[in-house]
């Protein structure tokens, strides 16, 4: 195991991400007190649960999707990967009446799964992430509506199961600040996925294959293998993202989905991650997808035509990604 | 990402300044507390059904001097989204609500969060399972669809095969657009039979398919009825492709079925009124507000039209391609 160029490139690009971390942490800051100053309703406890909320699944997506991304491969399948395993979940749960802890199992392993398949599509048939992806999202889709018959699968059956995303354990304590237990997930999954890039092998060659490739397989790395593990981590992360959602919407809805791998990799870049591989954090995705949402909110909030609210949003992005360009560019 | 080559002039601040604009760009609204504010989530906004609503709910906005806004989800499908709108929507602490549920289940937690705050509740386009919402203004499709029988009867001398095209066999409107249009038959024609009720998921092509085969299997069919926009136009194309001439009635418009109409292939149609939807949402929150009885269903009302009443003002009002 040669590991002397992966854990240079990691420190590296470590150091180069922090600017653009404070850089969207700053513009997140100057939108909280923005969307504040501008409307007596934004800065209150149920608004600040329900952006959250809204945030939850689209972060954890955006989490999977920043470990792929950081290999310089891309997913769009994590949103109909996402449905897939919510339709799992229901029909482990509702169909089989099986209990709750198989049912979370099922999704997690369907999605991991699915990952590992992505995986060693693109790492030995050597199909381009993008179009390798592209496939396993239109299948995902179609399989999602297949299995659950084109209906929604309700958890009626399983008590409790809402209480994954809906209910709030901190609420229980503090009464005063009911955070979700979707975003308590959130904040799981994100920790956990910091520790394995920053503190284990295969964060080291995730950042290694994304930086260059060829110099680590020359090295004597099996890129493929640690590929195919990337991408089936990302993939068990969307199967986390399938149990949240269902259990939000107390519903496996098969039709949902698509779109979906757009915001989770619009809040990727805005956080810094760069699409073409090498660097990235999860702190900065997680501050991304708070961006987003804490957008689209304050938006509404402040009763902004749904159009121009698509208009300011697709605004955000590209400037954030050319202010990201222009700090880099003087090093 | 490809980089730029040519060095461009540097500015800091550029992501921090941009969103600081928008915003205040955006803030003149300002919210006034005062008046009386009720947000629309509706199903979408992009379809011209939806516009159409939309422009119902201004209208009855301005006459009654409140202030609306009207959002909903891209798709049909984005369940999730819609419930993000509606919880931002109670963060405004609006006077009243109007909700259209793309899923009744998914959206019960933040209806008891607007009872609990009496924030009343106006469904409208389909209805919420749950006594929450104070009344549900939609299209009556039971007796939009008992509207479509009687022309049929009216068309073919009230004698005769006729077959039903329906969307599909679960969706409320499924339901009760092929009920209504049945039940009127058996009670008030009873020499017309029905030879076929079969479903096409509003598939044009699937649609299309199912009647030639319908044609084929009934050579002496009289007329054909299809349950909605994409069950319409199967109808109208399969009858083209076979050269059959038949009654058809459509239901909903579109600028597929507004030209079969034009060219005699289809009879007329049933359009829904989405003007009187938003207008009786809008109207029907007002009086909750004021704390008046409401009705527990508003029904906003259809039309049928046909070449000749097309261009009429008040149909075309209602009319979308």
């Amino acid at each position: 195991m040669t590991a002397f160029p992966t854990r240079t490139l990691a420190a590296g690009a470590k150091v180069s991400g922090a600017g653009q971390k404070l850089l969207a942490f700053a513009s997140l800051l100057i939108l909280v007190v923005g969307f504040s100053l501008a409307s007596p309703n934004f800065l209150q406890t149920s608004n600040i649960m329900a952006i959250l909320q809204a945030t939850s699944v689209n972060a954890v997506l955006a989490v999977a999707a920043t470990l792929v991304i950081i290999t310089g491969g891309i997913d769009l399948s994590v949103g109909t990967l996402m449905t897939f395993c919510a339709v799992i979940c229901g029909v482990v749960l509702t169909w089989w009446g099986m209990p709750l802890p198989v049912g979370i199992l099922a999704a997690i392993l369907a999605g991991a799964a699915c990952g590992l398949v992505s995986g060693t599509i693109i790492a030995r048939m050597k199909i381009p992430p993008f179009i390798a992806t592209l496939g396993m999202m239109l299948m995902l889709k179609g399989l999602a509506l297949i299995i659950s018959g084109t209906r929604p699968i309700y958890f009626n059956s399983t008590p409790g199961f809402t209480q994954i995303a809906q209910g709030s354990l901190v609420g229980m304590v503090i009464p005063q600040l009911p955070i979700p237990n979707g975003v308590l997930l959130l904040f799981a999954v994100a920790g956990f996925a910091a520790w394995i890039l920053a503190r284990t092998v295969l964060g080291r060659y995730t950042y290694a294959i994304g930086s260059n490739e060829e110099a680590i397989r020359l090295s004597g790395v099996n890129t493929d293998a640690w590929k195919i593990a990337v991408y089936a981590l990302a993939g068990a992360i969307c199967g986390i993202a399938g149990i949240l959602i269902a259990a939000r919407l107390n519903s496996a809805q098969p039709a949902l989905g698509q779109g979906y791998e757009l915001d989770a990799i619009a809040a990727v870049v805005i956080g810094g991650t760069s699409l073409s591989g090498g660097r990235g954090t999860v702190l900065g995705t997680l501050i991304g997808a708070l961006i987003m949402s804490v957008l689209t909110n304050g938006l509404r909030i402040l009763s902004v035509a749904p159009e121009w609210q698509t208009v300011v949003t697709g605004a955000i992005i590209i400037v954030a990604v050319y202010a990201d360009q222009l700090r880099r560019r003087r090093g | 990402m490809t980089r730029g080559k040519e060095s461009m002039p540097t500015r800091r601040l550029v992501l921090g300044g941009i969103p600081a604009t928008a915003l205040l760009a955006a803030s003149p609204i300002a919210m006034a507390q005062e008046k009386i504010y009720i947000p629309l989530i509706s199903k979408g906004f992009q379809h011209q059904f939806w516009q159409a609503v939309k422009a119902g709910a201004e209208k009855a906005a301005a006459e009654y001097k409140v202030t609306i806004s009207f959002e909903g989800p891209d798709n049909e499908t984005m369940v999730d989204r819609q419930i993000d709108m509606l919880a931002a929507a109670l963060a405004k602490k609006p006077t009243a609500i109007g909700f259209a549920a793309l899923d009744s289940q998914a959206a019960i937690p933040l209806l008891q969060q607007a009872k609990s705050a009496r924030i009343p509740v106006i469904a409208f386009d389909s209805g919420v399972e749950s006594d929450i919402p104070v009344t549900t203004a939609a299209t009556d499709n039971i007796a939009a669809a008992a509207l479509a029988a009687d022309k049929m009867a009216e068309l073919i001398g009230g004698a005769g095969k006729v077959a039903v095209l329906v969307h599909d066999q679960t969706s409320r409107t499924g339901v009760d657009r092929r009920d209504g249009f049945v039940n009127r038959i058996k009670q008030a024609h009873p020499k017309i039979e029905i030879v076929a009720i079969e479903y096409g998921a509003g598939d044009h092509l699937k649609s299309t398919e199912i009647t030639k085969a319908i044609l084929q299997a009934n050579p002496d069919l009289k007329g054909m009825f299809g349950a909605n926009e994409g069950s319409a136009i199967g109808v109208a194309n399969g009858a083209r492709e076979m050269n059959r001439r038949l009654v058809i009635i459509g239901f909903d418009s579109g600028a597929a079925q507004k030209q079969a109409i034009r060219d005699g292939i289809m009879a007329g149609a049933i359009t829904q009124n989405p003007v009187g939807i938003g207008y009786e949402t809008v109207k029907a929150a007002v009086a909750a507000i004021k704390g008046e009885k409401v009705a527990p269903k508003i029904d906003t009302g259809f039309y049928y039209y046909d070449k000749s009443n097309l261009t009429d003002p008040r149909i075309a009002a209602v009319l979308y391609d």
